[in-house]
């Protein structure tokens, strides 16, 4: 019965794979083995096994394909259950990657879902070099532009010349509420995740004299509580973990009495929960749609049976359904995928290196996490500050206080930046500003 | 410590699960949600994918009507379906493999063609809350959209082909209270404040205050101060750029200075010029509200009335008689630069006056119900409060009927023919899609179903479209390419293009049942090849 079976199986497939169309790309052609290619051969990586990952498995696994490897370091909760659909009751606690391949091995016979429970950072370069297509499903900004950041180390240039054939494309969904994006990006070719960095706004924070001083919101009494009350009381002698309930419900406590104090309204357990573990509401819907699409584009490029999108999706079903595509552009000196090194302007030539690491997290288009500084200082390497590693960060620590022309830094300098954002090392130039380099002359 | 310190609230299993989804439509939503009971007709891929996205978020209980026995391709198509269930029954299957999804909620099937059920009970639908249909028929369609438009149910048509995918929703009248609207302007009243706010600015004299404080003076104060001096210097608000930029000139000009003469940095300064834009008009009831309470259904109430036009009904009585023809006040004052107290003196004011206004407007719904003769439990005052603070976005669509849309003698026609005057109009899809079901009525198969019958069902297909664009007295549809693509499809169902109509159309379920965001008006279409979509009302 098996091919039999396939062949009715895969009966709705196979009118568009194995027919020709007046949409279909110029370089489509028609044919029973491009079915064969998805089940056997197309190798794909989807990473994040949560609300998108679950029905990315889903939709994958009934578009044909059955080589799938799946990468997520998660354990399942409940408030997953709304819309992790793989997931039941039973498996809270367990690994989602496990649980999830288990499931879609089961439901689909003939589709080999490979779980990775681990970090994406615990692979190397081998790992992601044997995809077709990397399908990502995240929530983290940051795991977004590691996985970015490795696809793009991963591209051959000759003569500088980049090499197509070592292009892994990504296909990256994101949600929030009831609104999503889906995006195509062929690295080094069209836009990536760092050349629209500035799509993501940096999280909402209070300043720090609000909270203390003046609270007006309810947010900021969560936040007090949070940064100032909890570091000195230490009630538990640990940091904060938002998933202990015990943790929120000393927080919740707490900024309850500093918000009767300041009679300010409209503290309660949800909101409290929401700032402390800065949740994003989700639902099942935007989710399914927001897959789907990724899903479709995935299709289409391992099948070549029409064109792809041009490049990025956005969707929002508040008011009736709004779909919009549009083409973000890549830019011309971008920290990941261009060959230039990102220019940093230096108005002042006084800038202490805190100043500059501080530039390096608060530029939207920047916007890194724990950067550590080396540089070619008189023909030498040598490491300015590394947070990271507590042995170098001591070591370095005192040269924060220095200014950039004390560290040897000059107009022109080149330095090295590794971030948490990042696989690689990105390369940056200095750029003092004329006036700076007057006065430095004088 | 001898604080009273408020006992954590306990978290209920339910409100955990649900936590991520309670943040967007409350838990009052959620309860509306639990009150549900839709119906699902046809199993298809696309139906399962619908049902799917109801029964996680935890939908009341669903009925799956469908006759048909599993097939191998129904396997390719369909998630909800286990391969071992072949020639089994679909509803039956379906609704099982659904159910294992959350056990919080009820689900049934009926094991037979929507038909048998048209013709044999036909008050099979009189108690569901929102009725789904996937690949259902013409004929059926038709008697079907008749009976829930006459029972005042909403509708939802869906239909997943190759790369294209369709949904018209059918309702007769839907009103939203909560639209959730991305930009939400203040309702501040500068122009005309109320006395108890005019009392709160009256008490504040800028000049007066020392450096600390007029740094934290609310906004809201400070605008109100050069407004009301603009207003008895000029007459009027200003209404033009250039006024509104010597508003904003007046303003800069109190910012304090240094010994150097030089203004000092005051944020709440910026923050009053900021708002100039938006806050310094002379208050306005939004046309779209005007025209909610301006309605028929508004004006002359009924024993029958729904709560939504009751409560209209009393604000708009209230907007005449106690409110100074305004809408009752929001009362909410959005975050500013302010030390705590000035901030919360200024948001007591208003909330207090919004607390006031939903109160009166309680108190003439109690009267109206009364009046026409409804117990005056029927509204809860929950419910008034609720439409107050929206009040300035209630929405209200009025749908058409499916089977109007279907008849040469009622259709109108006139949407259709002009779209498919602008090439990159996607209503093409719509006439295709008619013509498909057309093709269907007459062939009993989809065009292109059948490897060897691709060409010939092309021609066919053409004479179905040419038809139906007669029966519109609109022209030949000169796009033989869409025909063509539409008979490679044969049919199929692509299940990502399923997904992706599935995860909407449930979307659009759960606005019907939560009265919450706006529904499409009416009919949306997406192409997966070009992933592109549109809505018309038909
Ligand atoms: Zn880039």
């Amino acid at each position: 019965m098996g091919s039999d079976y396939a062949h009715r199986k895969w009966c709705h497939l196979r009118k568009v794979l194995e027919r020709s169309g007046p949409f279909c790309r110029p370089d489509f052609e028609p044919s029973p083995n491009t079915l064969q290619f998805l089940s056997e051969n197309c190798k794909l990586l989807v990473i994040g096994a949560g609300g998108l990952g679950c029905e990315l498995l889903k939709d994958l696994a009934l578009m044909g394909f059955g080589q799938i490897h799946l990468i997520d370091m998660d354990t399942i909760e409940l408030s997953n259950l709304n819309r992790q659909f793989l997931f039941r009751q039973k498996d809270i606690g367990a690994s989602k990657a496990e649980i999830a391949a288990k499931f879609i091995n089961t439901r689909i016979p003939g589709c080999h879902v490979i779980p990775h429970f681990c970090k994406i950072q615990d692979k190397d370069e081998a790992f992601y070099r044997q995809f077709h297509i990397v399908i990502s499903g995240l929530d983290s900004i940051v795991a977004r532009r590691w996985i970015n950041g490795m696809l793009i180390s991963l591209l051959n240039y000759e003569d500088g010349e980049l090499d197509q054939s070592s292009v892994i494309p990504m296909i990256d969904g994101g949600t929030e509420g009831f609104k999503g994006n889906a995006r195509v990006i062929l690295p080094g070719l069209t836009a990536c995740i760092e050349c629209t960095l500035d799509l993501y706004p940096p999280q909402v924070t209070y300043p720090l004299c609000t909270i203390a001083n003046t609270p007006r919101l309810p947010e900021h009494c969560i936040e007090y509580v949070k940064v100032m009350q909890w570091p000195k009381e230490n009630p538990f002698d640990c940091p904060i973990d938002g998933d202990d309930p015990q943790h929120i419900n000393w927080i919740y406590e707490k900024s309850n009495e500093r918000a009767v104090q300041f009679s300010i309204q409209g503290l309660t357990y949800r909101l409290v929960q929401g700032v402390v573990k800065n949740i994003i509401p989700a639902v099942a819907s935007t989710n399914a749609v927001i897959a789907a699409s990724c899903s479709t584009e995935v299709f289409k490029l391992a099948t070549s049976c029409c064109s792809s999108l041009n490049n990025y999706m956005v969707l929002n079903d508040l008011d009736g359904i709004y779909t919009y595509t549009y083409e973000a552009e890549k830019k011309e000196d971008c920290l990941a995928c261009s060959q230039i090194p990102r220019e940093i302007q230096i108005s002042n030539s006084t800038l202490k290196l805190k100043d500059l690491l501080a530039i390096l997290c608060e530029r939207v288009d920047l916007q890194m996490k724990n950067p550590g500084i080396t540089a070619n200082v008189n023909g030498k390497n040598k490491t300015l500050y590394m947070q990271t590693v507590a042995s170098i960060e001591e070591k370095t620590r005192e040269n924060l206080n220095r200014s950039l022309v004390e560290l040897g830094l000059r107009n022109g300098s080149e330095i090295m930046v590794a971030d948490s954002t990042t696989p690689n090392t990105v390369v940056m130039k200095l750029k003092f500003s004329t006036s700076t380099t007057d006065i430095d002359m004088l | 410590m001898a604080s009273p310190s408020p006992k954590s609230p306990e978290q209920s299993e339910r409100t955990r699960k649900y936590d991520r989804q309670l943040r967007l439509w409350g838990d009052h939503g959620q309860a509306a949600l639990e009150g549900a009971h839709v119906c699902l007709i046809n199993a298809t891929g696309l139906g399962t994918e619908i049902l799917k996205s109801l029964v996680l978020p935890g939908i009341g209980a669903f009925t799956i009507i469908d006759s048909k026995k599993i097939s191998d391709d129904d396997i390719g198509a369909n998630f909800f379906l286990d391969s071992e269930s072949v020639g089994k029954s679909r509803a039956e299957i379906a609704t099982q493999v659904l159910l294992e999804l959350n056990s919080d909620v009820r689900g049934d099937y009926v094991d037979e063609g929507p038909e048998q059920i048209l013709s044999n009970s036909p008050d099979f639908f009189n108690n569901f809350t929102v009725v789904i249909t996937t690949a259902l028929p013409e004929k059926s369609l038709i008697r079907l959209s008749k009976i829930l438009w006459d029972l005042d149910i909403p509708l939802i048509v869906c239909r997943s082909l190759g790369f294209i995918a369709y949904m018209r929703v059918q309702t007769r009248e839907h009103t939203v209270i909560e639209t959730h609207p991305d930009n939400e302007t203040p309702d501040l009243r500068l122009d005309n404040p109320f006395e108890t706010l005019k009392n709160h600015f009256d008490s504040i004299n800028l000049d007066e205050l020392d450096l600390k404080d007029h740094t934290h003076v609310p906004y809201v104060v400070i605008l109100y101060k050069y407004l009301e001096k603009w207003i008895s210097e000029n007459g009027d608000v200003p209404k033009n750029y250039k006024e509104k930029q010597q508003l904003r000139d007046m303003i800069r000009s109190g910012i304090r200075k240094d010994e150097h003469n030089n203004p000092i940095d005051e944020e709440n300064f910026e923050e009053a010029i900021k708002a100039v834009n938006t806050s310094v008009g002379r208050y306005e009831v939004p046309p779209s509200v005007m025209e909610v309470l301006n309605d028929d259904c508004c004006i002359n109430l009924t024993a029958k009335s729904k709560p939504f036009w009751i409560i209209a009904k009393a604000v708009k009585d209230f907007m005449e008689n106690d409110g100074s023809n305004s809408l009752p006040l929001k009362g909410a004052v959005p975050d500013m630069t302010a030390d705590t107290e000035k901030y919360i003196s200024l948001q007591q004011v208003y909330h207090k006056q919004a607390a006031a206004d939903a109160e009166a407007v309680w108190r003439r719904t109690v009267h109206l119900l009364r009046q026409i003769g409804r117990p005056s439990d029927a509204i809860t005052e929950k419910d008034v409060k609720l439409f107050c603070r929206h009040a300035s976005n209630i929405y209200i669509q009025r749908g058409s009927c499916i089977a109007d849309e279907y008849d040469p003698k009622t259709v109108d026609a006139s949407e259709m023919t002009q779209s498919l005057e602008n090439p990159e109009s996607m209503m093409v899809y719509y006439v295709v899609l008619r013509g498909i079901e057309k093709f269907q009525v007459e062939y009993n198969s989809y065009p292109g179903e059948f490897d060897d019958h691709v060409e010939p069902d092309i021609v066919k297909l053409k004479a179905c479209i040419s038809k139906l664009l007669m029966e519109w007295g609109c022209g030949p549809l000169a796009k033989d390419d869409y025909v063509h693509e539409f008979c490679r499809y044969g049919g199929s169902e692509l299940h990502s293009v399923s997904a992706f109509l599935g995860g909407l159309a449930a979307q659009e379920t759960i606005k019907f049942i939560t009265n919450q965001c706006k529904p499409i008006h009416n009919t949306f279409i997406y192409d997966a090849v070009t992933s592109n979509s549109a809505s018309f009302f038909i």
